[in-house]
């Protein structure tokens, strides 16, 4: 196990393009799902056993040696600018591409029963694999244009995954088509795309690079803190990574995102493709870390998102909707952790976030699925007793993401919690409190609508029933990680001393290093008292906001529904998600509707456009017209036409000589 | 001797194989499926003759032909393109009925002429080169002998043909005059210094680029191609307008530079690139009004040779880059160009029907794969990226800059756009239009000839996904 | 000077006493027969020697012709090479074997597929 084992990361995008090409041809023709699922399976599972080896490697390594660039070979070249096709492999891909490759072959396994029966299932593995490929791409990527590649490539497989059951209907906002909720995501998507493409101008430009090390190293080396340049171009990346990541404003999209079949809500929607986001700010740490502004700005967004996401949370009918909107208010904590520079914190949590929140999507799942198809919670209820593993799991994730000690998501948001109160941003604390509040109150809604409770479902038709083993496996498999994932990052304060290692942040530490000089924090490891504080108190309110729930939903009572008359106004509010669609829907999609379909399209294109574009292809094509009959047929005619060529050239040439 | 025999074994080989291929065809009756056998060996062991002499660079046989990278590169080229033409026509020949045996002879010898012309060192041997090449052409375009088009195309190419070769032997005679040699790097070094008679070079250079432009198809020299295109069995035009063009660009590279030295007044440099100009925008206008779908290819190749000309306008200008540029764009026009004819020679029926732009339509529907890969060389002629055609554009385009010919290069980027209609529109035709008669339902299948499309649709992909690799063997080569 | 051309002179007179003894020859000797306007044209045996020049004749001849004119002028590659056959020695001696083996294949391909055959 040596450098040559690092050189092997070729085939850990390479297997699940094979796989994509292998299912995506083959499989149409082929009758066994079994066969499809198992070389889709098969091919993200040896990524990730390569993926392991080389972890393995990096883990044999100092930590001085974890960072290599593999060079594949040269894309492009053209003058001064080279392309290359090459993975830098260090402690911060290697994580992403674990989890990517770890959970997806989870959910690939998931698939095989989910998706049994359905008339598209090769096309469906086909797509899943080609999203696999091109997220590692994004994160393996050591340029970033590359990444930019795999970005887009993810914006479209998270296209054709929305729209997979294309010939459904679905209820969102201004949507009716699972096909309308595809393109929303594409077109919100493509709003942040365009300030990437314009950051990568401006890298370029100033830089005449794009690799991501010396785009680095050299912001790092030519700008103060604060310079204008490095702002807009942080600032733009971060555009970007509201789009991908669903924050404020162009979170609209992941909610009807859920259009798609849950395997894939599970793992592009909230496990892997929506923290491409993080994975771009925390591979540019750097250059973020130079630009005061711009980390204001992500905490703030970051916030924001995670409050009023929450939010709307509370009053959600749609089981696959609550878990979408907890999955924009998680990660909007992830852009808190990142904005106040601990971004060890936010990869934290992306880590444990992908594995209780690809659980409870999954989890969802099993119980669609035994459910036919509902997905509404106020028609369920009790299905404890039905579905025994899908409970027990569900029940793991939900306290994990409520974070109640000493599951995952304790440590992780109680990370990015003490980092908000300890660099002075305790406004944010607040907010996040808030957040969190809300997080443990509408998850413990839902486990108690969809689990506990009466059956409130129709007897006659729906006989609700345990999933078969191809789904259990992953949950429980999920569920082991999401219970022991946090201890991964254990806080100094509860380390007894620094006797426990926190072994994510010794093996994130050198990426993040230049960053962290940069920004200068204050060390803060004296004041054990204030932590413990803060650390029971946010147990305490996860644990207030639980039982709220449990007293509202335990049993059927009617205080929800006084609840929601007595504050009617804030309810529709929130159940309508802040009119953000419909504010976008009438001034802007109408506003430009009315612009292109009124002026645009009848007069500019129509009348100018047209007439120009018309008029030049008329009079080439009469041009032609006119070549053609030159182009008599007759040798005779070609000779003479030949012959003046001779002569005018002749001519020419003899003149002045 | 022994060493100029064994640095010129690809073509020595090649003569030597395709005398006894005509001898075999006189002495056993039937014997297309030994002939086939044997020239499609012949032309891989040349292939791999040729590669194995790219890095022995020198002369022979008295400095008359030069060895090594150059003349190996190109010979490479033409063994791809006889190869997959051979594999293209058979299945094409037995179902016209063409099986004469004499067809695979003639291919041979006419590579053969085409590697003399790539190996010259002489004017003399040029000559002899391009004609050995020609007249295998003359006999193969007619080799439709019941069909009147057929033999039309045959003697038109033979009159005008000659025509121009006049002028080129004129050329060279004038040219002997002024330099006192036939010999390209004598030529070369006489015309560095003052010349007794510059008028009778000029003029004789003036000829011999008339000559080479009528090989190459180029305006005003280029309506031959189309009538001939169109008669010639749709194989042999494959044939001719790929590693012909090929030919013909091998020879114009070493005259242009040799040549460019005695050009003082940039008046030469000034001709190719006024004929560049002229002849990508006839050949891409030309072709928008055609409904014959080989006489739209024959006029997208005359515009294809007009992009290549730019390359010579550069290498006149001494920029490296020409040479680079237009060896790559041959690659992959090469494979391009091939491919899209090997396709329509699949749908061809008896009697020169189905050649139609009309009988494409709804293509998609009857032959998928023909479709998505006739797709393929369209996207690839038109010039749009990830294919090969993309990156040869752009290759020239700046080689062209770089010389300093920039109206030169507006010029070509506006006929491009004019291409793409074309280009585009037979996609349309093929995927979004409904066939017009439900009659054509036979299932043809292409048989061995898609091999040919195989390799020919890699190539153009992999050619486009990554330059690098092929411009890296040309710099490796070439010195950059 | 003039005595260069002597042998030239000898040898029009001979070319011309020769045929001229010929005609007288066979007039002397020969049997008598009645003269028609027949027997005396030109060219006795069937051909018209006064028509249209525009005449088309069987691509038999074409055929033939241009064979022979082929084998002719590569006999013409041999007499320089015969006049210098020393200096050039076993080099040349290949050289012109290789020659005269393409020149035999191009042969034997006219004769095979039947190019000198008549009917």
């Amino acid at each position: 196990m040596n450098k040559s084992m690092i050189d092997l990361i070729y085939l850990v995008p390479l297997l699940p393009l094979i796989g994509f090409f292998i299912t995506g041809l083959f499989g149409k023709k082929q009758k066994s799902e079994a066969l499809i699922g198992g070389i889709a399976s098969a091919a993200v599972g040896g990524a990730f056993v390569v993926t392991a080896l080389i972890f393995m490697t990096l883990v044999g390594h100092g930590s001085e040696e974890r960072s290599h660039i593999v060079r594949l070979f040269t894309w492009m070249q053209a003058g001064s600018f080279t392309i290359d096709v090459s993975y830098q492999v260090d402690q911060l891909s290697i994580l992403y591409t674990l989890i990517i490759t770890g959970i997806g072959t989870l959910i690939h396994i998931y698939s095989i029963g989910y998706m049994h029966g359905d008339k598209s299932f090769p096309r469906f593995f086909a797509y899943l694999n080609l999203f696999i490929f091109m997220m590692l791409n994004l994160v393996l990527a050591s340029n970033f244009l590359l990444t930019f590649l795999g970005w887009e490539g993810v914006g479209l497989c998270s296209y054709l995954l929305i729209g997979f059951w294309y010939e459904r209907k679905f209820d969102g906002s201004f949507i009716v088509w699972t096909g309308d909720a595809a393109k929303k995501a594409f077109i919100v998507n493509r709003i942040g795309d365009f300030g990437v493409l314009v950051a990568m101008f401006l890298m370029y430009n100033q830089f005449h690079t794009l690799d991501y090390t010396a785009v680095n190293a050299q912001a790092a080396a030519g700008f103060q803190p604060g310079a204008t340049l490095i702002t807009t171009i942080t600032l733009l990346l971060f555009l970007g990574c509201t789009g991908k990541s669903a924050q404020i404003p162009l979170g609209v999209w992941l909610p009807d995102a859920m259009a798609g079949p849950t395997p894939v809500s599970a793992l592009i929607h909230a496990a892997t493709m929506v923290t491409a986001g993080i994975f771009l700010i925390a591979r540019n740490a750097t250059m973020f870390a130079l630009s005061p502004t711009t980390m204001a700005v992500v905490a703030g967004i970051g916030v924001a998102t995670a409050l009023t996401a929450a939010l709307v949370g509370l009053v959600q009918n749609d089981i696959k909707k609550v878990l979408a909107y907890s999955t924009v208010s998680q990660l909007g904590f992830m852009f808190i952790a990142l904005g106040v520079g601990a971004f060890t914190a936010g990869v934290f949590h992306v880590m444990t976030h992908a594995f209780f929140k690809a659980l409870l999507f999954l989890g969802s799942g099993s119980v669609i699925h035994g459910m036919h198809e509902e997905q509404d919670i106020q028609k369920m209820g009790g299905l404890k007793k039905y579905m025994p593993i899908t409970y027990k799991t569900f029940f793991i994730g939900t306290l994990a993401i409520a974070g109640i000690f000493p599951f995952a998501g304790f440590f992780s948001k109680d990370e990015i919690l003490w980092n908000a109160f300890s660099q002075g941003h305790w406004v944010l604390w607040a907010v996040a409190v808030i957040a969190a509040f809300c997080t443990a109150f509408y998850m413990f809604r839902l486990l108690y609508l969809t689990f506990g409770g009466k059956e409130r479902f129709d007897h006659h038709h729906i006989h609700p029933h345990e999933s078969p083993k191809t789904m259990t496996f992953p949950l429980i498999v999920l569920a082991f990680l999401s219970v022991v994932g946090g201890f991964l990052g254990i806080p100094y304060a509860l380390s007894i001393g620094g006797s426990i290692p926190n072994l994510l942040e010794h093996w994130l530490e050198p990426i993040f290093a230049p960053a962290m000089e940069i920004l200068r924090r204050p060390e803060v490891h004296e004041v054990h008292a204030i932590e413990y504080g803060l650390m029971a108190a946010s147990l305490m309110i996860a644990i207030l906001g639980i039982l709220l729930a449990r007293s509202y939903y335990k049993n059927a009572s009617d205080q929800p529904q006084a609840m929601a008359n007595r504050f009617s106004g804030i309810y529709k509010l929130l159940w309508r998600k802040w009119m953000l669609d419909e504010v976008y829907q009438y001034f802007i999609v109408d506003v430009f509707y009315t612009i292109s379909n009124g002026f645009l399209w009848k007069i500019f294109d129509v009348k100018i456009v047209d007439g120009v574009v018309n008029g030049t292809a008329r009079s080439i094509a009469s041009a032609s017209e006119l070549l053609r009959k030159i182009q008599s047929g007759i040798a005779q005619n070609y000779a003479i036409m030949m012959m003046v060529g001779i002569v005018a050239i002749l001519v020419w040439l003899g003149l002045g000589t | 001797m022994e060493q100029d025999f064994l640095l010129s074994a690809p073509i020595t080989f090649l003569s030597i194989m395709a005398t006894i291929l005509m001898v075999v065809d006189a002495l056993i009756k039937k014997s297309s499926k030994i002939t086939f056998t044997l020239s499609w060996l012949t032309l891989g062991i040349t292939g791999v003759l040729a590669a194995w002499t790219l890095k022995h660079n020198g002369t022979a046989f008295n400095g008359m032909i030069t060895v090594g990278s150059f003349g190996a590169f190109f010979d490479i080229l033409f063994c791809m393109g006889a190869l997959l033409t051979l594999i293209a026509a058979r299945p094409y020949m037995q179902r016209e009925n063409l099986e004469h045996d004499e067809f695979h002879s003639l291919i041979l010898f006419a590579v053969s002429g085409m590697m003399i012309m790539a190996h010259a060192n002489s004017l003399l041997i040029l000559f002899i080169g391009i004609e050995i090449m020609s007249v295998c052409f003359y006999i193969l375009s007619g080799y439709m002998r019941s069909s009147v088009r057929s033999v039309e195309a045959s003697l038109k190419y033979f009159l005008l043909g000659a025509f121009a070769t006049g002028f080129l032997v004129y050329g060279m005679a004038l040219i002997y005059g002024a330099t006192g040699s036939f010999d390209y790097n004598q030529i070369f070094m006489a015309a560095q210094h003052e010349l007794r008679f510059p008028s009778l070079m000029m003029i004789g250079i003036g000829l011999l680029l008339i000559g080479l432009s009528f090989k190459a198809a180029a305006f005003p020299f280029h309506q031959w191609a189309p009538d001939v295109y169109q008669g010639a069995p749709t194989v042999v035009t494959a044939f001719m307008s790929t590693a012909g063009k090929i030919a013909a660009f091998s020879a114009f590279m070493p005259i242009v530079a040799i040549v460019s030295p005695a050009d003082t007044e940039m008046k030469i440099q000034i001709i190719l690139a006024i004929i560049s100009a002229a002849t990508m925008l006839v050949g891409n206008i030309s072709a928008l009004t055609q409904t014959n779908i080989k006489r739209m290819l024959a006029y997208s190749s005359v515009a294809h040779a007009g992009y290549l000309m730019m390359g010579l306008v550069a290498i006149s200008a001494h920029h490296a880059r020409g040479v680079s540029g237009i060896l790559y764009y041959l690659s992959a026009y090469l494979f391009m160009q091939l491919g899209a004819f090997v396709i329509v020679s699949i749908l061809e029926r008896s009697g020169e029907k189905n050649l139609e732009i009309e009988d494409y339509a709804g293509l998609s529907k009857r032959h998928p794969v023909l479709a998505a890969l006739m797709t393929i060389f369209m996207l690839s002629l038109a010039g749009i990226p990830p294919f090969a055609g993309f990156f040869g554009k752009y290759y020239l385009f700046t080689a062209a800059i770089e010389s300093g010919y920039t109206w030169l290069t507006i010029i070509a980027v506006i006929s491009s756009i004019i291409s793409v209609y074309f280009y585009i529109g037979l996609i349309v035709k093929m995927y979004f239009t409904e066939p017009n008669e439900s009659g054509e339902s036979t299932q043809q299948l292409p048989g061995i000839a898609s091999i040919t499309l195989a390799v020919s649709a890699v190539a153009v992909v992999f050619l486009g996904l990554m330059p690098a690799g092929l411009l890296d063997v040309i710099k490796l080569l070439f010195g950059n | 000077m003039i005595d260069l051309y002597i042998p030239l002179i000898i040898m029009v007179a001979v070319g011309g006493l020769f045929g001229l003894s010929n005609v007288i020859l066979a007039e002397v000797l020969g049997p008598r027969r009645t003269k028609t306007k027949t027997k005396l044209s030109i060219y006795e045996c069937g051909m018209e020697p006064i028509t249209s020049a525009r005449e088309r004749f069987s691509v038999k001849f074409y055929m033939v012709a241009m064979l022979f004119i082929l084998f002719d002028i590569e006999i013409v590659f041999m007499y320089p090479w015969a006049v210098q056959f020393k200096v050039l020695g076993t080099t040349g001696l290949i050289a012109m074997g290789l020659f005269m083996l393409l020149l035999f294949a191009g042969f034997i391909y006219v004769i095979k597929k039947g190019a000198l055959k008549w009917d």
